[in-house]
């Protein structure tokens, strides 16, 4: 698969850091011809391309632009979204490490397409080292001019700033991250009003994943029918950050066209840890349905993993061997959605709880066979009858991992209480 | 530069000035002055041996014009803000899934082993605390653990016992 990688292209560059070593590998010519475009035309080019979020929800950007009303006389925000906090996901601070100018380069497009002069790029508070590799970049993006009153020369005013988090998933969820960046507990809103109309302090604002915002320059250089030539088909474009963790040979971030198969990207990772055998994968972060290994020819793209009964998600790719306890797996994302749960909802605040406290007793082999049921239904009361989607991305890997291995569950429970069942 | 009229107004003798300047100045970013309460308990944070007394709390609060009830509100939400002595260093070790996969484990039992506390205990030298955390955001190079600020990557018992050995 010789795939010439596009946002990843700058890895190995650390002369990128700088403003002018990034203008020396071509950067910024993106933003000096989407500033000789009509906003208008930048947004038509992105909905052009196909390009869909790749923070979770896989939503079609140029859409989502075209939200952002154009007679408000509201100021209008551009918010990227730089919690990463799904598990297995670690490809945005790979771009921002990496590549910070070209992140700033697709802020500025992005919005001069909806008229935004100030970026906030709100990054996980644990991420201290990116943020301060974006402080620095932006900081010389000032000094030559790129950001400030007047961008590249143009007439165009833009600010970006840096905006850290403090430690909490929830505030990955679009509208958790607007609380928090208002100085609040990071508790989703209630939707619609969406934050294309009410986003950031009341305004009109568009919140991008730090991965779709970094495609846009590319999109405006080489085109949209470029990019969408890349990927499975029109509703699956472009070239793909794939996290991938877990077992095998040589985790990493893996950039291929959209689409490509389990098998695929696990060949490109060198095969399984130590030759083992293939048991299961995640295909897009804790919040993805669980798939096993008669899956692995499936192609990772947002339209196939939804037909599986999963997601792409954040493309977080966790591969599971052989030797691996599914009811270990299964009990730590249900550890790791009741500690964040935001506790608005009690569906999911109790429930949450109530799932890691069941796999955990069958965890410790005090388990009974109603248990699995008690899960179902459990689950069934999380999954729909909560305010965001961390509610049904809780409920997501429980359900599929006790469904697909069942026998882990029951293995691990006395023989009386299976006795007992039966 | 305008004088900032909050200057020498008695909450703020409990953090050194700059923390104060620094807030002053991260306020311009915002439309509001409670989007600065995230930086603000940052840098208070920082400046307080690395957890938020209640007065350094109530003096953001002041700071920044908030009811101090909202300010705890914020500060007991999130992870990263704490409430009680933390050691020196602090120590975060992933334990999700993808380094539960490769080894956390272990890597939890070797710093019980070696500080000889619990999990969330000070030394008894003040020198570390150590608690599990969710995913970090480096799953490829699992197990990992955070020190401070910094990322320890591949981790095994025997590199563990050695960042300790290094750390002042
Ligand atoms: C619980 C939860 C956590 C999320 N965490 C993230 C995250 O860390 N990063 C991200 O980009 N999107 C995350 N999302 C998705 C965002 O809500 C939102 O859809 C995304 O930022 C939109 O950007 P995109 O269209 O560019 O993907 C999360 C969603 C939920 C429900
Ligand atoms: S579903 Fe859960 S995380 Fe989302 S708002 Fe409700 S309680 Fe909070
Ligand atoms: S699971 Fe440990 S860093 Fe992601």
């Amino acid at each position: 698969m010789a795939f010439e990688p596009v946002l990843t292209k700058n890895v190995g560059h650390p002369e990128v850091l700088t403003v002018r070593g990034y203008r020396d590998r071509g950067g910024y010519q993106a933003l000096a011809k989407a500033l000789a475009m009509e906003p208008a035309a930048v947004i038509e080019e992105v909905k052009a391309s196909g390009l869909r979020g790749r923070g979770g929800a896989g939503f079609p950007t140029g859409m989502k632009w075209s939200f952002i009303p154009k007679d408000s006389p509201k100021p209008k925000y551009l918010v990227v979204n730089a919690d990463e906090s799904e598990p297995g996901t670690f490809k945005d601070r790979l771009l921002m490490e990496k590549d910070p100018h070209q992140l700033i380069e697709g802020c500025i497009i992005s919005s001069w397409a909806v008229a935004a002069h100030t970026t906030y790029i709100y990054i996980r508070g644990e991420y201290v080292y990116a943020a301060d590799v974006l402080e620095r970049a932006i900081a010389d993006a000032y000094q030559n001019g790129i950001l400030g009153e007047r961008v590249m020369g143009s007439g165009f005013r833009h600010d970006i700033y840096v905006h850290r988090g403090a430690g909490a998933y929830i505030c990955g969820e679009e509208t958790g991250l607007l609380e928090s960046l208002e100085g609040k507990r990071g508790q989703p809103r209630v939707k619609p009003p969406f934050p294309a109309v009410v986003g950031a302090f009341g305004c009109p604002t568009v919140i991008n994943n730090v991965e779709t915002i970094t495609c846009v320059p590319h999109i405006i250089e080489r085109g949209a029918a470029w990019f969408a030539g890349i990927g499975t088909d029109a509703r699956n474009t472009g070239p793909k950050l794939y996290a991938v963790s877990g077992h095998v040979e040589r985790p990493g971030t893996y950039e291929l066209p959209i689409g490509v198969t389990f098998q695929e990207l696990l060949d490109a990772c060198g095969g399984m840890w130590q030759g083992r055998g293939l048991k299961a994968y995640v295909p897009g972060g804790a919040s993805a349905a669980v798939l096993t290994a008669e899956d692995r020819h499936l192609a990772l793209d947002f339209d196939t993993m939804a037909k599986a009964g999963s997601m792409l998600g954040s493309a977080a790719v966790m591969v599971l061997d052989e030797t691996t306890d599914m009811v270990r797996v299964a009990y730590r994302f249900a550890k790791f959605f009741a500690h964040e749960s935001c506790g608005q909802c009690t569906p999911c605040r109790e429930g949450t709880n109530w799932l890691e406290l069941i796999l955990h007793r069958i965890l410790d082999g005090h388990g009974q066979p109603r248990d699995i049921d008690l899960i179902d239904s459990v689950a069934k009361q999380i999954g729909g009858n909560s305010l965001c989607a961390l509610g049904d991305a809780a409920v997501g890997p429980a359900r599929s991992i006790v469904q697909k291995f069942r026998h882990e569950f029951l293995a691990k429970m006395p023989a009386a209480a299976l006795a007992a069942a039966s | 530069m305008s004088q900032d009229p909050n200057v020498n107004t008695p909450h703020r003798g409990i953090l050194p000035t700059e923390v104060w300047n620094r807030i002053t100045e991260i306020r311009k970013r915002y439309p509001t002055a409670r989007a600065a309460l995230l930086p603000a308990l940052h840098l208070a944070q920082d400046a307080s041996d690395g957890w938020l007394p209640d007065p350094v709390i109530e003096a953001v609060a002041v700071e920044l014009a908030l009811p101090p009830s909202d300010v705890y509100g914020v500060v007991t939400f999130y992870d990263l803000f704490h409430q009680k002595p933390v050691g020196r260093h602090r120590i975060r070790v992933c334990t999700n899934v993808s380094c539960m996969l490769r080894g956390s484990d272990e890597i939890m039992a070797t710093l019980r082993q070696e500080l000889g506390t619990d999990e969330d205990e000070v030394t008894p030298d003040g020198r570390c605390s150590y608690v599990h955390f969710e995913c970090l955001g480096s799953c490829d190079t699992a197990p990992m653990m955070m020190v401070d600020q910094d990322y320890h990557e591949n981790l095994t018992p025997e590199r563990v016992r050695q960042i300790l050995k290094e750390l002042p």
